[in-house]
């Protein structure tokens, strides 16, 4: 079980648990946190579950593999360096408290 | 608002998807959602892919948990059917026999697969795949040992059900009555390597054969396949794939426009203003296309079911979103943006040999859209420049070194609230 918070562009936050083996994207989808659109279902197919992880996280990520990688050439808002898939952050006690942003649009 | 009531006519993605972006744009009169499919909104995607293959569980396929529909007051009546609409009252019977009013009516009734027009095509172990529950009997016949799979048409489904149970150990042979793979839907530079594809993991691709009819045993069980020209094929189970025919048969008996799918116009709104239909029962202009089509897809259902509850709430936007599609046949990853049949030159980048190429397709000098073969770099900045409007030309992407990663990125118009301007000048482009 670990909590994570999306935090919407208009400055609104939304905490939530989630249970492995569920992914940052089925959180929210789970818990219907608005702005992840998920069209593929998690496949890594269509870049609409983009999110920003917070700047300052220390928290431990899996690297980004290369279809992640190139994914997120696609993303309607900008990429940054701290641009994932969330449907590509897998769910467990050691990212307990990850905060991620969320776009302002995801298509 | 608040008296404001709206009934939504199936509840698959696409009713689904209307009515939580109702309640996302702050809609707060009452939502009724009535579906046919006992479970409730589900994915249909992994049917054919991850849950046949028994890598995906049934509760991942649920849109939302149970939870959900009274956190959101979105009323779920599942098992129900809708069996006729009296637009002059505003109401729909159900066959439950409860009637209900509405101010504003969506038609999301989906589609159902096309049946095989020949003899025996009524025998047990000829299936078709559409809904979970075909999903589970299809996947209990193929979790067993090996079986003789026949699967009739070359489509995304028939190919999907064919590379997953082909993994799955089992003796698959395709059956296509064209002469390419996806004919309708595919450039033949994809679809040869799709059948490329096929054939190196051990499937038998017949195009251009059709079907003439199926024979049973004593107890009425399928056993041979007869082509034309006589040729038979021992088979153990069937899965037809031959396309899907929209349920249009509600709006038909309520008098509404109907062609190959219920008429809308730009706003997905039906001849009637008060009833609107989307997904893939829907058949709308598409400034992509030039003309009315009919779209089966996740991203046209989700898409165009923000468009319908902008109308609802007030916000009208014609619907101009890039069309795409996807579609995964072993450890091939097929992606299409935009619309690529009526193409008249394409160019492919790429490696075909190593199976990484996109092939862009263009119509006057236009880019129209981009197939994608493991490039999925290609695929999502394909879908930005089309939603944008920016032109690529054939000239460019000739161009040695090509690569698309490397153009400077263009900012793109969120497709959620298109401005209007942009609608107007893309609706009398491609009027
Ligand atoms: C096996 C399979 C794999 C697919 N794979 C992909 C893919 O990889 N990518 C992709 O983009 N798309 C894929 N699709 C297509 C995609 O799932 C559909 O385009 C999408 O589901 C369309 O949504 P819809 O709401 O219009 O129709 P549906 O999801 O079919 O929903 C319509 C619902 O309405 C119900 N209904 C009909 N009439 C009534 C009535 N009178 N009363 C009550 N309920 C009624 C139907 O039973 C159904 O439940 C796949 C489809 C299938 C079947
Ligand atoms: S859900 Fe489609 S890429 Fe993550």
């Amino acid at each position: 079980m670990a909590k994570i918070t999306y935090k919407h562009p208009n400055g609104t936050v939304t905490i939530v648990d989630v249970q492995a083996p569920n992914t940052v994207m089925r959180g929210a989808k789970l818990n219907n946190v608005d702005g992840i659109e998920a069209q593929c279902g998690g496949s890594a197919q269509c870049g609409t579950c983009h999110v920003y992880v917070d700047e300052a996280n220390t928290l431990p990520l899996p690297e980004m593999d290369s279809v992640e990688d190139d994914v997120l050439y696609g993303t309607a808002c900008e990429r940054t360096e701290f641009s994932r898939l969330s449907c590509q952050l897998p769910v467990g006690d050691e990212i307990d408290g990850l905060l991620v942003h969320l776009p302002e649009a995801q298509s | 608002m608040a008296a404001h009531a709206v009934v939504v006519v199936g509840a698959g993605q696409a009713g689904f998807d209307t009515a939580c972006a109702l309640r996302s744009r702050g809609f707060r009169g009452r939502i009724t959602l009535i579906g046919d499919e006992p479970p409730g909104p589900s994915y249909r995607p992994p049917l054919s892919k991850g849950y046949l293959a028994g890598t995906v569980a049934a509760e991942e396929i649920a849109l939302r948990p149970p939870s959900f529909y009274t956190e959101q007051d979105i009323e779920l009546l599942p098992g129900d059917r809708v069996a006729s609409l009296d637009r002059e009252r505003r109401t729909v019977l159900l066959e439950s026999g409860l009637r209900l009013p509405y101010d504003n009516l969506v038609l999301a009734t989906g589609s159902r697969p096309r049946t095989l027009p020949v003899p025996g095509a009524s025998l047990t172990g000829v299936l078709s795949l559409r809904g979970l529950a075909d999903a589970e009997d299809l996947r209990l016949r193929l979790s067993g040992p090996p079986r003789r799979l026949v699967v009739v048409g070359a489509g995304f489904i028939g190919l999907e059900v064919a590379a997953t149970a082909r993994g799955l150990g089992h003796d698959v042979t395709v059956v296509e009555a064209q002469p390419r793979a996806l004919a309708r839907a595919l450039t033949p530079t994809v679809s040869d390597r799709i059948v490329a594809e096929h054939r190196e993991r051990g499937v038998r691709v017949l195009l251009g054969r059709e079907v003439t009819a199926l024979f049973g045993d004593a107890e009425g069980r399928v056993q041979v396949m007869e082509l034309d020209g006589g040729e038979r094929i021992a088979a153990d189970l069937i899965v037809v794939g031959v396309g899907v025919l929209p349920n249009i048969e509600l709006a038909l008996a309520a008098d509404l426009l109907v062609g190959d799918g219920v008429v809308v116009d730009a706003q997905l709104r039906t001849s009637d203003p008060d009833i609107f239909a989307l997904g893939d029962c829907a058949r709308f202009p598409s400034p992509h296309a030039g003309r009315h089509v009919r779209v089966e897809s996740v991203q046209n259902a989700s898409d165009q079911a923000k468009c319908v509850a902008a109308a609802i709430c007030g916000e009208p936007y014609a619907y101009t979103a890039v069309p795409w599609f996807w579609s995964e046949q072993y450890a091939l990853r097929l992606q299409i943006a935009g619309l690529t049949a009526g193409h008249d030159e394409t160019v492919t980048v790429g490696d075909l040999a190593d199976g990484k190429f996109s092939v862009f397709c263009f119509r006057g000098g236009r880019l129209t859209g981009v197939e994608s073969v493991n490039r999925p770099a290609d695929h999502g900045i394909a879908r930005r420049l089309l939603t944008a409007g920016t032109d690529l030309s054939p000239e460019t992407v000739r161009e040695p070194g090509f690569d698309l990663k490397r153009l400077p990125r263009t900012p793109t118009t969120p497709t959620a609230s298109p401005s209007r301007t942009t609608t107007q000048e893309r609706l009398s482009v491609h009027a």
